[in-house]
């Protein structure tokens, strides 16, 4: 079997199996600070009892989360052994930073935070959750910005067969690394408010633990319609504009433009083929694509026939997998945008659809998450550093496909034992619902 | 002292740092294979359960640091030993789940399979690491170029085999010193016996260790006698080797502690003497070994690296060292534990 492609498979499974986690953490975490300062500045227990409740969750996820983590801090050298040489001097600094500047802040306070309310004072206790929160967030920058390099390499030059580093801020602040950054952490905002709305709804719908679900909704859906507008107007927009400019190989094949025009449309919706690259059935706005690229209707836009044809991405996923995400962060919009009204109006209340509708969201930003990795890694296609580096150059050599085959059944198979269990665990937590208030704190929940 | 120099002795500080901190809670991890009913098992998660993490984060930030400052081993050992490292990762995997998952289903089966992940979860990574640093202190069948051309099985020798008994050994009783800390009455004392005993596995297994290094890799040797930093680290070795069985006889754990704190960091600081200036050194050829001239990263990246470490490690171990403060003395079970 074909070593590279059990290489990216393996990588890909792994990624995307760990990339469900970091975006639950990062967006419960910021939750759990506005819950934390809501309980200790109004002295609400009913806060101190979301912090606790969804703490758990987050000690859940976080702990899935390192779990399949460690395996992306390795993986580099096991199965990418050639790519590693050739960037590490670039691409290793931020993921040793990442180690130093955010997962030592992150994983020290978090367990201060889950254990230690009881052993320091409430200002300490906040200021853990603070610190959780943005070693999290932290954590999130480093791991972009290495990953933007890859995309729109910048502060190196090629020397002694690789990529030597010239200048450490260049390449950290690479053409892409903020508005990447921006775009992928908001969509783990809104991972975290969908998460805690969802919940809410399911104890509202079952009329368990009202004013604790009442409290949990009013927080994160407000804060949810508020990053989800965010998320697509600027954060999106600005990202897809960077992309036209600095890879508009993989513009062209998210957009779905075959051939190079001025005025080129939208294209909301089309099936799309991949030899010969071609989209069925569009629907589109003329002149639109230019404008939202470039400002000017009768820009042009550079399609995939005017780039060699081994040096653009599959179009079939890229373009399914970008408009798929795009999609969802309109219907975040409109969802959140709906229960905020109902909110004001007072009507959510008694709305079983829609508390329905929002129970059964949970999962969606996650996939949102995961498209939109998808539509990033497989639109850099050929290459594993924009222009610098093929994918077929990068794997090690010395391991064998046998060897890859191995850890990618071992993989697979933990990770649908881990996914299963996580979530199996997560809905048996929602189901035995919060602990009863602090009056009763000798009451152990989960022996 | 050049960029190269700093950064071998940074890595080696992050691997003591690693091997002291996480060495206890994977010890702990191995020792609760052996513990007697829930109570008990709890009790050893738990006395770790604050903490585990932010160990594990050095093994992490170790990668992390050795694929920035000597990409070339990375990848050369990483893809090398590939299959030991899959085990690795694997049983880390289980072990970092196991905690979370266990307490949180009330069945008697359900607990008993991840005791057996944490506990197995535990003691192969210790075997492992023990045995993958073997092999690089024996040496690694390196070619010219460093191009790696070894075998699975060839990572099993009796050598590293040797080294990872030792490691299991060093961080079990490592330890059961640092539960002392966490536990009471005659559960704790039992304990420090335990530590006792292990002492003597850990003191004839190095000896052992040293006399095997004689002829497995005397390279190693050369020029040691003549390091000043040689006799300071012996000095230490020995210092912390004679105590540890002083202070758990006379049940002055912290001290205990700190002693086999300062052996772990005596042993890592020797063998790291004897590798400089190599990193990997080739079984086939010395010339073909790396080093910490051939296998680093240009010397503006080790600069930029060198920042981030002065900047970021003092605060880590300042909150670090403020977060154990908080966690000080006996384990309580409470609704928030394990």
């Amino acid at each position: 079997m074909d070593p590279v492609f059990l290489a990216r498979l393996q990588f890909a499974i792994t990624v995307g199996f760990h990339f469900f986690f970091p975006p639950i953490t990062i967006g419960l975490s910021w939750l759990l600070v506005i819950a934390e300062t809501l309980g200790w500045r109004r002295n609400d227990g009913t806060y101190v009892r979301i912090g606790k409740f969804f703490g758990k969750i987050l000690g859940l996820t976080f702990a899935v989360g390192v779990a399949s983590g460690i395996v992306m801090e390795f993986q580099f050298g096991t199965n990418w052994a050639e790519y590693s040489k050739f960037v590490g001097d670039v691409f290793g600094p931020p993921l040793a930073a990442e180690g130093v500047f955010a997962f030592f802040l992150e994983s020290g306070f978090l367990g201060l935070y889950l254990f230690g309310r009881n052993r320091v004072s409430k200002s300490v206790h906040w200021f853990s959750a603070v610190m959780v929160a943005v070693g999290a967030t932290l954590s999130a920058f480093w791991i972009i910005a290495a990953n933007s390099w890859q995309q729109t390499p910048a502060g190196y030059v090629l020397r002694n067969g690789r990529a030597e580093l010239t200048s450490f801020y260049d390449a950290v602040f690479n053409p892409s690394t903020v508005i990447r950054y921006l775009h992928t952490v908001d969509a783990a905002l809104i991972a975290g408010a969908f998460l805690m709305t969802g919940i809410a709804a399911y104890y509202l719908l079952r009329g368990r633990e009202t004013e604790f679900a009442r409290k949990s909704m009013r927080m994160a859906l407000v804060f949810g319609l508020v990053v989800s507008v965010l998320e697509v107007m600027p954060f999106g927009h600005e990202h897809a504009r960077q992309v036209a400019r600095t890879q508009p190989e993989k513009f062209a094949a998210i957009e779905g433009l075959y051939s190079t025009q001025t005025g080129a449309p939208l294209v909301v919706f089309a099936y799309p083929t991949d030899k010969p690259p071609a989209l069925k059935a569009p629907i589109e706005f003329p002149g639109l694509l230019s404008w939202m690229a470039f400002g000017d209707v009768h820009a042009p836009v550079r399609g995939l026939n005017e780039f060699p044809y081994d040096e653009v991405p599959p179009l079939w996923l890229t373009f399914v997998s970008f408009h798929n995400m795009v999609l969802l962060g309109v219907y975040f919009i409109l969802v959140t945008g709906l229960g905020t009204m109902m909110l004001t109006r007072g009507t959510l209340w008694q709305s079983r659809k829609f508390l329905k509708l929002l129970l059964w969201s949970i999962p969606l930003p996650l996939i949102a998450c995961q498209l939109g990795w998808i539509a990033a890694e497989v639109g850099r296609q050929p290459w594993v550093v924009y222009h610098l580096l093929k994918t077929t150059d990068a794997v090690s050599f010395t391991v064998t496909p046998g060897e890859i085959l191995f850890s990618l059944i071992l993989f697979t198979g933990i990770y649908l034992c881990l996914g299963s269990l996580y979530v199996y665990l997560l809905v048996r937590k929602v189901q035995h619902g919060p602990d009863p208030a602090a009056e009763s704190e000798a009451t152990v929940s989960w022996t | 002292m050049d960029l190269n120099l700093v950064w071998f002795l940074l890595i080696t500080i992050l691997l003591i740092g690693y091997a002291i901190l996480d060495g206890f809670d994977l010890g702990v991890g191995i020792l609760s294979l052996f513990a007697r009913d829930n109570q008990q098992k709890r009790i050893y998660m738990n006395a770790i359960g604050p903490v585990w993490d932010g160990n594990e984060v050095w093994l992490l930030t170790g990668g992390g640091a050795l694929f920035a400052a000597f990409p070339a081993v990375y990848a050369t050992v990483f893809s090398g030993f590939y299959l030991a490292l899959m085990l690795l990762l694997f049983a880390l995997i289980v072990r970092a789940v196991a905690m979370e998952f266990r307490g949180k289903v009330n069945a008697e089966g359900w607990r008993t399979v991840w005791d057996w992940g944490f506990g197995l979860g535990s003691l192969l990574p210790a075997l492992l690491l023990g045995v993958a640093y073997g092999n690089i202190l024996h040496g690694v069948p390196l070619e010219r170029g460093g191009i790696y051309a070894g075998t699975f099985l060839g990572l099993l020798n009796p050598y590293a085999f040797l080294l990872g008994i030792l490691t299991v050994s060093l961080f079990t009783m490592h330890g059961a010193i640092y539960l002392t800390l966490k536990t009471e009455g005659s559960l704790r004392h039992k304990l420090g016996r335990w530590a006792s005993r292990l002492w003597i596995a850990v003191v004839t297994l190095y000896a052992l260790a040293t006399v095997g290094t004689i002829f497995a890799a005397p390279f190693l040797f050369v020029g040691m006698l003549r390091n000043p930093l040689t006799w300071l680290f012996a000095l230490l070795l020995l210092g912390s080797a004679m105590t540890t069985p002083v202070f758990l006889k006379s049940l002055r754990y912290f001290r205990a502690f700190l002693a086999s704190s300062g052996l772990i960091a005596a042993m890592i600081g020797l063998s790291a003497l004897s590798l400089f200036p190599r990193l990997v050194p080739s079984s086939i050829d010395l010339q073909y070994s790396l080093t910490v001239y051939n296998a680093s990263s240009s010397p503006a990246t080790l600069t930029a690296m060198l920042i981030i470490a002065l900047l970021g490690m003092p605060l880590v171990i300042g909150y670090t060292v403020f977060i154990y403060r908080v966690f000080k003395g006996k384990v309580e079970i409470t609704p928030d534990s394990y």
